[in-house]
């Protein structure tokens, strides 16, 4: 039987990437009873992940700064009901939290986008940040042949972490064209520590193919990836193909919440409030910008959370200047309309439902397509094929319901404990 | 001003709008469908689906039966997506109270020709393992099915444009009557016969109607085949149908094709908003784990609401609006839609062409409870 916690919070904090450790730290500076609650085993959300226990990196001095100043962290605990104004509902494995608030951040992230594509969905071809999650977690990777394939600056650093792993990465394939990566190495200068980032990581790539213009054409393997086939006709034999398109923001909690969003992302004004009172949001949720203008945005949003407005707006310059750099992501980044046309009438395009290309493009909306089909209606809710058939078909996405992750039964029945807390 | 003119304009492509036009459109009858949302988007898409004979009246035994052998004929030509499994039944006795509902039952279905097996509480248990021990028994009606509704009411319309029926879709329709439909961009069109089958929205277009929306919640789970074998319904209900509280909760549980389980069931009177309720929402899944425990740690993957179209006396609309020979209504249906859905197009056609109905269609005319209103 699982237990029942209650969590009371001045500020709760959602998500403990770089975004959301950067809030719950300057909110809890001011005083507060902060709860920064994430899904992860360890804080540092996915950009960060491995890196919090590295003396001297960023990522320790957010985690190290969080546990002086008393922040409580919630990690493996996954938000995934409002039952209410004020609270949330999360599970870990075997515990359901009533967390209630007086102001929230939402600083849940950003995942990776996948496109269909003849055997996209073979063992073996995977995200490119999923993969490196697996790698973290124990798969063996040296001396494999990976191929690196997709869209974003993701491509670059995952490509450059797996060669200090000891895979064989035989290639990047960038769909952007040379032209707008020249005009997006030309952004960099203005950011001299993204330069440096991506200048160290070309260093680290040398000897890697880096094609620009290019992208997979389909993925061959009997039981699993053999070989991918590129735009440009080569046929590339390997182990692994990382793939991912850039990354989609989650918005799925704020729009849950009620918050406004536009053009995939979460809407904020200055302080990073939502269009709900008392609710923020910071980083990726609120536009794809990377990490630096993920930790600006958390700060403003912790201290706006926590009635400091003024110390908030000293930080607004900062934010600024590097969102300048998330303005160059996106145009650099922007999918081509070649991408609309690689999967055939039979790629499955929602891996859930087994749903293929074919099935999908008789309907005219997003909404009919899953009535009919159950397209998007299985346990990643649409989070992977809803943004590529948004890309497809330009179908724009549903409304949010709970549970906005698949939740144990017991739990989504949770009422709120009355008198004692023990036992659903 | 445009005007064009049908034999038979039906406004709402739910599961019963659907039927409806496939009937007509068979018949011979020209036929234009308008729905303002998506096809099959309203109640049909939030159902449960469930093709099943149910006796709170002789006339509601009456429809559901002749339904249910309507749902039974069409099989064969059903496509796979309707994903119509027969899957039978089987009603809960938790107390001994309720096995004499058992009983009853088993024999009111008897002399009405629908096969029932009284279940022991061992014979249950070997029927559905999952439930929890210490039911009293059970009655299985194993004629009963589910059914996919977005998809069977695809088919219907697909088989009534066959049948030359025209679909407009995005028609937000806001006056009918008097041999006319009117949209919301001025526009007429002129029918025959105007067909109000918009479920519980039906009063916005025929006011003084008796139809209120009664929300309901469902949850689905991930897959787990092989959990459940049959639709499993409480006996319970009975007693708390006759409760003073508008809110109520039941154990409904539906097996799906997919290995997913769909759980059931609410019923909420006076609540507008389609939003999900915490509080009814852990009324309907404590209920559910009551009855099989295991429930409790299985996956649900999403909760939604509908709204059913209730009746005082528990019975649909099906026929002619008094004071407007042009107007019929089929709605109403509460929580039985999906079942009744061919069986209330047969009728109305029925009426409509002068046939002889295979069963007597007078407690369904809407002029029972129009009566009161039209005095008033």
């Amino acid at each position: 039987m699982t237990r029942g916690l209650r969590r009371s919070f001045d500020v709760l904090v959602v998500g403990g990437g770089p975004a959301g450790l950067a809030a719950s730290v300057r909110a809890a500076e001011c005083g507060l009873r902060v709860g920064l609650v994430d899904d992860n085993p360890s804080l540092g959300g996915q950009i960060w992940r491995g890196e919090t226990t590295q003396g001297g990196s960023d990522a320790a001095g957010w985690v190290e700064r969080s546990s002086v100043v008393g922040v409580q962290a919630l990690s493996g605990t996954r938000v995934f009901h409002y039952p209410a104004p004020g609270t949330l509902l999360a599970e870990s494995e075997d515990e359901v939290y009533e967390l209630s608030f007086q102001k929230l951040v939402l600083a849940t992230g950003a995942r990776e986008r996948f496109l269909p594509f003849p055997g996209w969905t073979l063992p073996n071809v995977m995200g490119a940040g999923g993969l490196q999650a697996l790698v973290k977690s124990g798969l063996p990777i040296n001396g494999k042949r990976v191929l690196v394939a997709g869209t974003g600056p993701l491509l670059v650093a995952v490509a450059a972490w797996l060669r200090r792993q000891g895979a064989n990465v035989l290639a990047i394939c960038e769909q952007a064209s040379w032209f707008s990566l020249a005009r997006f190495g030309a952004a960099l200068l203005h950011h001299p520590q993204k330069l440096g980032q991506a200048l160290s990581l070309r260093g680290q790539l040398a000897g890697v193919r880096f094609l620009t213009s290019c992208w997979p054409m389909a993925a061959q393997g009997s039981d699993k990836l053999e070989a991918v086939v590129l735009s440009r006709g080569e046929r590339v034999v390997c182990d692994f193909l990382a793939c991912g398109f850039h990354l989609v923001p989650n918005t799925e909690l704020a729009q849950l919440v009620g918050c406004q969003t536009r053009g995939g992302c979460v809407q904020v004004d200055e302080f990073q409030q939502t269009s709900c009172a008392g609710v923020f949001s910071a980083g990726e949720p609120t536009g794809i910008g990377g990490v630096e203008l993920s930790v600006v945005e958390g700060q403003i949003a912790g201290l706006a959370a926590a009635g400091r407005r003024q110390e908030a707006v000293r930080h607004f310059q900062q934010r600024k200047k590097v969102q300048g750099f998330a303005k160059a992501l996106d145009r650099a980044f922007g999918l081509r309309q070649e991408l609309r046309t690689i999967a055939r009438p039979e790629t499955i395009v929602c891996r859930c439902e087994d749903i293929a290309y074919h099935h999908l493009a008789e309907h005219k909306s997003w909404r009919v397509a899953k009535l009919q089909t159950r397209c998007g209606m299985g346990p990643c809710q649409g989070r992977i094929c809803g943004p590529a058939t948004e890309f497809l078909f330009h179908w724009n996405p549903d409304s949010v319901r709970p549970p906005i992750f698949p939740a144990q039964l017991e739990h989504l029945a949770w009422i709120g404990c009355s008198g004692e807390c023990g036992a659903g | 001003m445009s005007k064009a003119a049908y034999e038979v304009v039906i406004v709402g492509a739910g599961i019963v709008g659907a039927a409806c036009a496939d009937e007509f459109a068979r018949r011979g009858l020209q036929v234009l469908v308008m729905e303002r949302d998506a096809l099959a988007s309203g109640a049909t898409a939030a159902g449960m689906g469930h093709i099943v004979v149910m006796d709170d009246s002789e006339a509601q035994f009456a429809l559901t039966r002749y339904s249910q052998r309507l749902w039974q004929e069409l099989q064969p030509e059903l496509p796979d997506n309707v994903e119509y499994e027969q899957c039978g039944t089987i009603w809960i006795a938790a107390d001994e109270e309720e096995m004499e509902e058992v009983l009853r039952k088993h024999e009111s279905y008897g002399k009405g020709g629908v096969p029932t097996e009284v279940c022991s509480a061992q014979r249950l248990k070997h029927l559905e393992p999952n439930l929890r021990d210490g039911m009293t028994g059970g009655l299985l009606v194993p004629e009963d099915g589910v059914l996919y509704p977005p998809s069977a009411a695809w088919f219907l319309i697909g088989r009534a444009q066959q049948h030359g029926a025209q679909l407009r879709l995005g028609a937000s329709v806001v006056e009918i009557g008097q041999g006319r439909v009117r949209l919301r961009d001025g526009s007429e069109i002129r029918g025959d016969i105007i067909v109000n089958a918009t479920g519980a929205s039906a009063p916005e277009l025929t006011p003084g109607l008796e139809v209120k929306s009664r929300k309901g919640h469902l949850v689905i789970t991930d897959r787990y085949p092989g959990f459940l074998r049959h639709q499993l319904v409480e006996l319970g209900y009975l007693k708390s149908a006759h409760s003073v509280s508008s809110d109520s909760v039941a154990f409904n549980v539906q097996p799906r094709r997919t290995g997913q389980i769909l759980i059931g069931s609410s019923r909420q009177f006076g609540v507008e908003h389609k939003e999900v309720d915490q509080v009814i929402l852990a009324r309907m899944l404590e209920r559910a784990q009551q009855y099989m425990p295991t429930l409790r740690g299985m996956l649900a993957v999403r909760t939604w609401t509908g709204f059913r179209a209730a009746t005082p006396d528990k019975l649909p609309l099906i026929g002619s609006w008094p004071g407007d020979k042009s107007l019929f209504l089929a709605t109403g249906h509460e929580g039985l839609g999906i079942t009744t859905s061919l069986g209330t197009a047969r009728i109305l056609v029925d009426q409509i062409m002068a046939t002889e109905p295979e069963i007597p269609i007078e407690p369904y005319l809407p002029s029972r409870t129009a009566k009161a209103y039209l005095r008033a």
